[in-house]
Order: structure tokens, then C-alpha cells, then sequence
């Protein structure tokens, strides 16, 4: 794996170089070569398999991560390619023509994070929510909890109780405290 | 009526359903609700408006109860046939399988399921209800004969339960459609859920499950509240 990846090192420059497992390794790559990087991967280095596309939300740095994760079915070896894309302006070249699954992938990021794809087939159409006129549910500066508080008539008076806590004190009130469970309730 | 009058209907409706939207900040009206016209096997031209003539727009009516003997008996009728409509929302739906088995046998209570809302008058929300099967709910409870009732399945339906704080999950299940029966638990095991068709029957013997009556009293609140989450509202308000 280690010769493979200083191979395409040298084709694409990648950073951030994670030996996860011998049979996994995420790297990041540019924004401008991942789809020549992912199509090179599909076509000569037989990851033909597309595990996953996934997207995170890097608020503090004003970026969002796309990771596809890609399988090589012949060497049982995967790898992660990350790409870091503006959060401002979030707009990335589509792969839709790579595998079809991307299509879907592509049309939940969109509703999610609002991220782009262009000529992405049926991207903007609904996937989970249907109306959906707030910014997107899975950006980390939209609060779903005070959106919720304020849409959804909660009922108040809601109690939550730590779990270990309660079935000490339900099950086992005579027994005393130990010093390292006074810690692990801390 | 005449094509005037359906016209005029139309547009009418058309505004009502932006207006429904006003609070929105995106037009939610989709190519499919506008008017069309399409040509008959015949040459003739017929206008379509998809919101108004597959359905009703008349509003629900109270049926007040007849008292007296008539009524309990027709309770009692109606307490011994409860017919479920099969359809499950959320994991709830998989506590009611265990029902139709001969370990818990519903039937012995008079419990049946049917696949159809039309032949069905108990509607079981169970577990969490996200907007967008709550549109769903709403059309269906709305297709049901009335008597009906409704049982709310888990804590989700009462207070929103683990998904309180969710984006897209209601909370409070009674803001939008009256619910009979509260069955508390995540999950509540099959063995509430009888006990929760053993309460109904009590409550429609009692002569106190009247909430399809409370439906058509308080309809304006129920839509309001409806509306206020299902902002893509692309149906007739009253669909039966």
C-alpha cells in the first residue's frame, strides 16, 4: 500500500497522509484534481467499488470535508479521498458520471449542507425533508434543538436523568457511594 | 358548475395554497398542482385543476351523539369492532406484528387490521412521526369513516421523546390530530398496546371517544397548527 500511495503521490500531490490500516489510508487532495485522482483510482488501479461519499462540516475553518471512499475488490484494500471545499461558496465538481450511487450521495448533500454539484442529475429535489425552507438541517450552525423548541410545541416539564445515577439510587440506595463512581458522575 | 365557477375556484385555491406558503421564505408550488389541460380520446379539450377535482373541500361535520339507549348500544357495536388501519410510522410499527400471533391475538378483543382507510375506524401512530409522514397521517385519518380513533404509541407522540430536539420530528402529537388513547413507553411492549385497546373500549362504552367530533369543532386550530409545519401544503384542506 505504502509504494501505491507514493506513486499516486507523485501524479497528485496528496497531504494529510493517514496509514489508518494496511488495508486503509485516507488522504486529502485539491479540490481541482480529486475527480482526476478518483476517475485515475476507478480506472487503472481497479478501486472500482465506491463504499461511501460523506460530507463534515469543518465550521472553525470555514471548510467542508467530502470524503469518498473508494475499494479496490481485486487487493481488498480501500482508500479514503478527502476533499476540502469553501463553506462559504460550497460547490463541487460532480461524479455522477463515475457511478450512479454518486447521483443520490450528490442529492443528499445538497439538502444537507447545500453544497453544489453541478449537472448532478435530480439534485435538487427532495430527499429527506419535504418544505424545507431554513438554511440546511445538517450545518453545524443550524440549532435543531432551538428550531424544534420553536416549531414543535414542546410539552415542558421535561426531566432527564443520568442512567448509571438512577439505577444506583433505584436499585441500590443502601449502598454507599465509592469514591470512583463520586468521580465518574463528575 | 360551470367552467366559470371552476375557474374562479381555481385561482381561488392556487392563492390559498401561496398564501399558505406566505411565512415561507421559498414557493413550494410544484408544476404538477398548477392547471392543465388535456385532450380526450375524442379531441375534446378537458381542464384539469389536480388540487380541486380529485378531491373533496368541504369541511368535516360534527355528528352529534343520538343519547339515550340508541346511542349505547351503538357504542357497545362499536366498542366490540375495532378495525385497524395497517399503518406503521415509526418503530412502533413493529411492536403491532406480534398482535396478529396467537401469543397475543388481538381478534379476541374484536381487533382486526384492514389495508384500506375506508374500511378502518383505528389508526395507530406508532412512535416518532417526522413532518413528512405526518402528511401522510393527515390525509389518511382524514379518508377514515368517521367514528374513529386514534392510539398514540410511545413517549415519541407524547412529548417527542429521544428526538425532542430533532429538526424534523413533531413533539406533541394532539396539536395536529386528537389522539384517544396515550400509550407510554419506547417501546411499549404488545402487552400495553392490548391494554391501550382495552382502555378505548372503555372510553367508547363511556361514550367519551368523541374525538372525531372534536376534529370537526376545532378544524381552523388543527389546519393552523398543521399548516404551520407542512409548508409545502399541496392538497385540498379537507380530502376525504
Amino acid at each position: 500500500m505504502k509504494s501505491f500511495i507514493e506513486k499516486l503521490n507523485s501524479k497528485y500531490v496528496l497531504q494529510e497522509v493517514v496509514y489508518q490500516r494496511d488495508d486503509l489510508v485516507f488522504a486529502a487532495i485539491k479540490k481541482e484534481n480529486a475527480i482526476d485522482a478518483i476517475t485515475y483510482l476507478r480506472d487503472y488501479e481497479d478501486f472500482t467499488h465506491l463504499v461511501l461519499m460523506s460530507c463534515v462540516d469543518w465550521i472553525e475553518d470555514g471548510k467542508y470535508q467530502l470524503l469518498y471512499l473508494l475499494h479496490n475488490p481485486i487487493l481488498k484494500n480501500d482508500i479514503g479521498i478527502k476533499v476540502y471545499i469553501d463553506r462559504e461558496n460550497p460547490e463541487m465538481v460532480s461524479a455522477h458520471h463515475l457511478w450512479k450511487s454518486i447521483w443520490t450521495y450528490q442529492r443528499e448533500m445538497h439538502e444537507a449542507f447545500g453544497i453544489v454539484f453541478p449537472g448532478s442529475p435530480r439534485l435538487k429535489e427532495n430527499f429527506v425533508v419535504e418544505g424545507w425552507d431554513e438554511i440546511p438541517f445538517m450545518r453545524r450552525d443550524f440549532d435543531t434543538h432551538e428550531y424544534a423548541e420553536k416549531t414543535y410545541f414542546p410539552r415542558g416539564n421535561r426531566k432527564s436523568n443520568d442512567p448509571a445515577e438512577y439505577m444506583r439510587k433505584k436499585l441500590y440506595p443502601s449502598q454507599p457511594v465509592t469514591a470512583k463512581q463520586r468521580k465518574d458522575d463528575k | 358548475m360551470s367552467e366559470l365557477d371552476l375557474n374562479k375556484k381555481t385561482s381561488e385555491m392556487l392563492a390559498n395554497s401561496k398564501a399558505n406558503v406566505k411565512n415561507s421564505k421559498k414557493d413550494f408550488t410544484r408544476p404538477e398542482d398548477e392547471l392543465r389541460e388535456v385532450v380526450a380520446p375524442d379531441g375534446s379539450i378537458i381542464k384539469i385543476n389536480p388540487l380541486y377535482d380529485y378531491f373533496s373541500d368541504e369541511k368535516p361535520k360534527e355528528e352529534l351523539p343520538r343519547g339515550g339507549v340508541v346511542e349505547k348500544f351503538l357504542n357497545w357495536a362499536r366498542a366490540e369492532s375495532i378495525w385497524v388501519l395497517g399503518f406503521g410510522t415509526g418503530c412502533g410499527s413493529i411492536e403491532i406484528p406480534p398482535l396478529v400471533t396467537p401469543r397475543f391475538d388481538m381478534f379476541r378483543y374484536g381487533v382486526q387490521m384492514r389495508p384500506t382507510p375506508r374500511q378502518s375506524n383505528a389508526f395507530i401512530i406508532s412512535g416518532y412521526l417526522s413532518v413528512k409522514t405526518l402528511k401522510r397521517v393527515i390525509r389518511t385519518y382524514e379518508q377514515m369513516p368517521s367514528p374513529k380513533y386514534i392510539l398514540a404509541l410511545g413517549s415519541c407522540t407524547i412529548n417527542g421523546g429521544m428526538y425532542y430536539d430533532s429538526y424534523s420530528t413533531i413533539n406533541r402529537l394532539d396539536k395536529y390530530i386528537p389522539v384517544d388513547v396515550y400509550i407510554a413507553g419506547c417501546m411499549p411492549r404488545p402487552e400495553a398496546l392490548l391494554h391501550g385497546f382495552v382502555k378505548l373500549k372503555e372510553l367508547i362504552k363511556a361514550g367519551k371517544a368523541e374525538k372525531a367530533n372534536e376534529y370537526a369543532r376545532n378544524f381552523d386550530e388543527y389546519k393552523a397548527n398543521q399548516k404551520k409545519i407542512i409548508k409545502d401544503w399541496n392538497m385540498p384542506d379537507y380530502n376525504w
